[in-house]
């Protein structure tokens, strides 16, 4: 007979009720559930999507002139414009608004572990803040308050749309790393931060040179899952008119009398090419958190 | 608003013309902030009642023994998690709602019978519902086999095993995660602005189209409002998570 | 308080009626002791008895409430202590070793001797090779702490505090958190060190060890040293009844 789990020999959980919960540390895989659950779509998906897509709406095709294969048509006639002008600028758009966010939001992040109270409360009080407001709102309020051009010096800059839609967006990305990095560095043990005291080190090389490298490598996936989640965010800079490609895909079914019939291919193809872009990614970093993980 | 404060705010938008808090002095605007508000709460309610039960429905469906289903929700959840919830509005309200059928209340007008709130709700529902499904499957794989198994050998069948035992110990372990879900939910109420949903942006935004100098003063509001609408929930939350917490239990 | 010029006739390191609380639990009530150069000392005592933080205190780690610290002429709990030149003149090993796990072994070693002392890179490394090769860890100089076994990274730890050229060195129970085997390589590395003429407290666990090394043996209870003496007389003479049965139950 063999062992019996918590009488003849250890039992497997502490609990008799539920297995050990692996309480996650902040900034640690659990935030990569998003990536996590785009990579696991299988390859033939998109493909069943639209299909799927196209096949329903079967009983209004016979009612109108206009049929799906024209609509096909002038969605291949439109194509290189909605990627090279629209989806083009979509991925600007998370490129810089990540660049500025990642930097603004490591430095509150440091901020937020601060000796100072004064400026580690004031760092939290702004993360929280932009953590919870709505992106849609922010966007709002900072494209309708951003100054149309900036004057340093003799210099004129004029500001175009989209930069300050970058701005805008900048600010709950900022708040979310300053998370991640805020996270990453508590979950450091405390004996790290006691050896290299009694080494000497000051508070600055003991987060330079100790603390932040430990870290860096476990804050790369979840950064990468708000890269993801900022991506699918930019259409909503087309509500403030930057031209991006939902923008375009308007303006496009407008260019050809906006016919019913071209909604499904246009808008099922903004769907489609996010999903082709965020993928590889999403798969990325399953497979860098895998190689990544620092024992402490 | 007392009389007083109405007279400060009337006052204040005659001295600082950028500054015209007009919904705190003029009725019929406080009305249409209002009733904005009033809908942001009503869909933030529906569809994250809505949202629960599609995740629940789609945990269970995931546990089933036949693949298709399995893998239909998994169709579901890959399309709904990796797709821009804005596109997701848009594609419902237009592309598949031009497929809704219409009736007509008085012989002229074509009414469909989803409107476009209909739309809002049925996608953000989806929306939230997919990751639903994740947060409770997880919950659900904390709960050993041998729990269940052990009520399986009480008699209960599949679904009374999942009802009184599974899921109440899964929702315990899920609820953090469901928690940071719904107060996404709340927060992405706001694109519904997209599809003409008349929620509280739409109406902060109709009423500085109508009066340019509100422009600061209802951004400025607005921010607050949800600012304070989230905290509210974000407390709430703790607050529920704490109560029904197992002694012993999570770290 | 001022810190005063130390001569070698008088004890590196004095400890006067220490008060120390964590909150409302008072865990040293009055501590005192005094350390000759040259001198090893174990503190022994049940757990909660406070030795892990007495050490502590010493070298700055944790504050203490009432009372005076001096090592080498310097008080240790002024506020305006250069925590810098304390750290120079203590060394520390801990039960949990805590190397950087992102550096190999003689990095390690070599870290805090170039980052803050600020010595030259080639006399650093040729340092750093020689204490590897004194901790007996020689051909391990380029593994990470996460390939080194428990003894062999408590070694590496041992050499990294050396690697400051400390007067003296803390040893706070180094061996608690290794399997028996590897307790030995590491006690040996000690005695060495002993040998040598290294200035040394231990608190530990390890009688016979403790025995065969110590100069002077101190003995806390419930945060007060209960009594003190050299080996010869501690183990087989103890007068205090709570030292007889703290010693029965464990030898």
């Amino acid at each position: 007979m063999g062992a019996i789990p918590g009488l003849t020999a250890k039992s497997r959980t502490d609990l008799a009720v539920l297995r050990p919960f692996r309480a996650t540390p902040a900034g640690a895989a659990d935030d990569l559930l998003f990536s996590r659950w785009i990579a696991g779509a299988p390859g033939w998906l998109p493909l069943a999507m639209l299909v799927l897509a196209a096949a329903w709406p079967a009983t209004a095709l016979a009612q109108s002139n206009y049929t799906y294969t024209q609509a096909g048509d002038a969605l291949v006639r439109w194509l290189p414009l909605l990627v090279t002008r629209g989806f083009a600028l979509n991925i600007i758009i998370s490129f810089a608004t990540m660049a500025i966010g990642t930097l603004a939001g490591v430095a509150l992040g440091l901020w937020q572990i601060s000796p100072n109270r004064l400026v580690r409360r004031t760092a939290w009080a702004i993360t929280q803040l932009f953590r919870n407001s709505p992106w849609l709102v922010l966007l709002f309020i900072v494209m309708l308050a951003f100054p149309f051009e900036i004057r340093i010096g003799g210099w004129t800059i004029l500001v175009p749309d989209w930069m300050k839609a970058v701005f805008g967006l900048s600010l709950p990305i900022m708040a979310n790393i300053s998370e991640i990095v805020r996270g990453a560095i508590q979950s450091v043990p405390s004996g790290q931060w006691e050896a290299a005291e009694s080494l000497a080190f000051s508070r600055r090389q003991i987060l330079w040179q100790i603390v932040l490298p430990q870290c860096f490598k476990r804050m790369i996936p979840p950064w990468m899952n708000w890269y993801a989640i900022l991506t699918m965010a930019t259409p909503l800079v087309s509500l403030l008119g930057v031209e991006e490609i939902v923008t375009l895909s308007r303006q496009a079914m407008e260019a050809e009398d906006n016919h019913p019939e071209l909604l499904l291919p246009f808008f099922g193809f903004c769907l489609v090419i996010f999903f082709f872009y965020c993928y590889p990614i999403a798969r990325l970093t399953v497979r860098i958190e895998r190689r990544f993980t620092v024992k402490f | 608003m007392p009389d007083s404060l109405q007279a400060f705010f009337r006052e204040l938008a005659d001295t600082h013309p950028k500054w015209n808090f007009i919904f705190f002095y003029d009725l019929t605007q406080l009305d249409r902030v209002l009733s904005g508000l009033w809908m942001t709460i009503q869909l933030s309610v529906v569809c994250v009642i809505l949202s629960v039960v599609i995740g629940v429905v789609g945990s269970w469906m995931q546990g089933s023994h036949l693949p298709i289903v399995r893998r239909i929700v998994q169709g579901y959840i890959q399309f709904f998690r990796n797709t821009p919830p804005l596109i997701q509005l848009l594609f419902f309200y237009f592309a598949l709602g031009q497929f809704t059928p219409t009736y007509s209340p008085d012989g002229w007008l074509e009414v469909p019978i989803i409107s476009n709130v209909g739309w809002a709700i049925i996608s953000l529902s989806f929306f939230a519902g997919a990751f639903n499904v994740e947060i409770f499957r997880a919950g659900i794989e904390a709960v050993p086999e041998s729990t269940a198994e052990a009520s399986e050998a009480l008699g209960m069948n599949r679904l009374q095993t999942y009802m009184y035992v599974v899921l109440p110990l899964a929702f315990r372990v899920s609820l953090p995660a469901l928690n940071n879900n719904l107060v996404n939910l709340v927060k992405t109420t706001t694109q519904a602005i997209a599809i003409a949903v008349p929620e509280l942006l739409y109406e902060m935004v109709s009423i500085y189209n109508d009066y340019s100098t509100a422009q600061n003063a209802s951004m400025v509001v607005l921010f607050v409002v949800f600012i304070v609408l989230v905290g509210i929930l974000v407390l709430g939350m703790h607050r529920w998570e704490r109560a029904i917490r197992i002694p012993g239990y999570g770290g | 308080m001022p810190n005063t010029e130390w001569t070698p006739d008088q004890p590196i390191i004095s400890v006067k009626e220490v008060y120390k609380s964590f909150g409302e639990l008072e865990v040293l009530k009055g501590v005192s002791l005094d350390v000759m150069k040259g001198e090893v000392i174990c503190v022994i005592g049940p757990s909660g008895s406070g030795k892990s933080t007495l050490i502590r205190c010493i070298n700055a780690l944790n504050d203490i409430q009432s009372g005076s610290i001096r090592v080498e002429g310097l008080e240790v709990h002024d506020p305006k202590l250069d925590k810098l030149a304390l750290r120079k003149k203590v060394g520390m090993v801990f039960q949990q070793y805590n190397l950087f796990p992102h550096k190999t072994a003689i990095e390690n070693v070599m870290m805090a001797p170039l980052k803050v002392l600020k010595q030259p890179r080639a006399e650093v490394e040729d340092r750093a090779r020689m204490l590897i090769r004194k901790v007996r860890l020689e051909g391990k100089e380029n593994s990470y702490p996460g390939e080194l076994s428990g003894g062999q990274q408590q070694r590496v730890a041992i050499a990294r505090s050396l690697a400051m050229n400390p007067d003296v060195m803390l040893f706070d129970e180094v061996t608690a958190a290794l399997d028996p085997e590897t307790v030995k390589e590491v006690l040996v590395t000690i005695k060495e060190l002993v040998a040598e003429g290294m200035t040394c407290i231990l608190v530990t666990h390890e009688m016979g060890f403790a025995r065969e090394i110590a100069d002077h043996i101190y003995f806390t209870d419930r945060g007060v040293i209960v009594e003190h003496g050299p080996p010869s007389t501690f183990f087989t003479e103890a007068k205090d009844p709570r030292t007889r049965e703290f010693l029965s139950q464990i030898l």
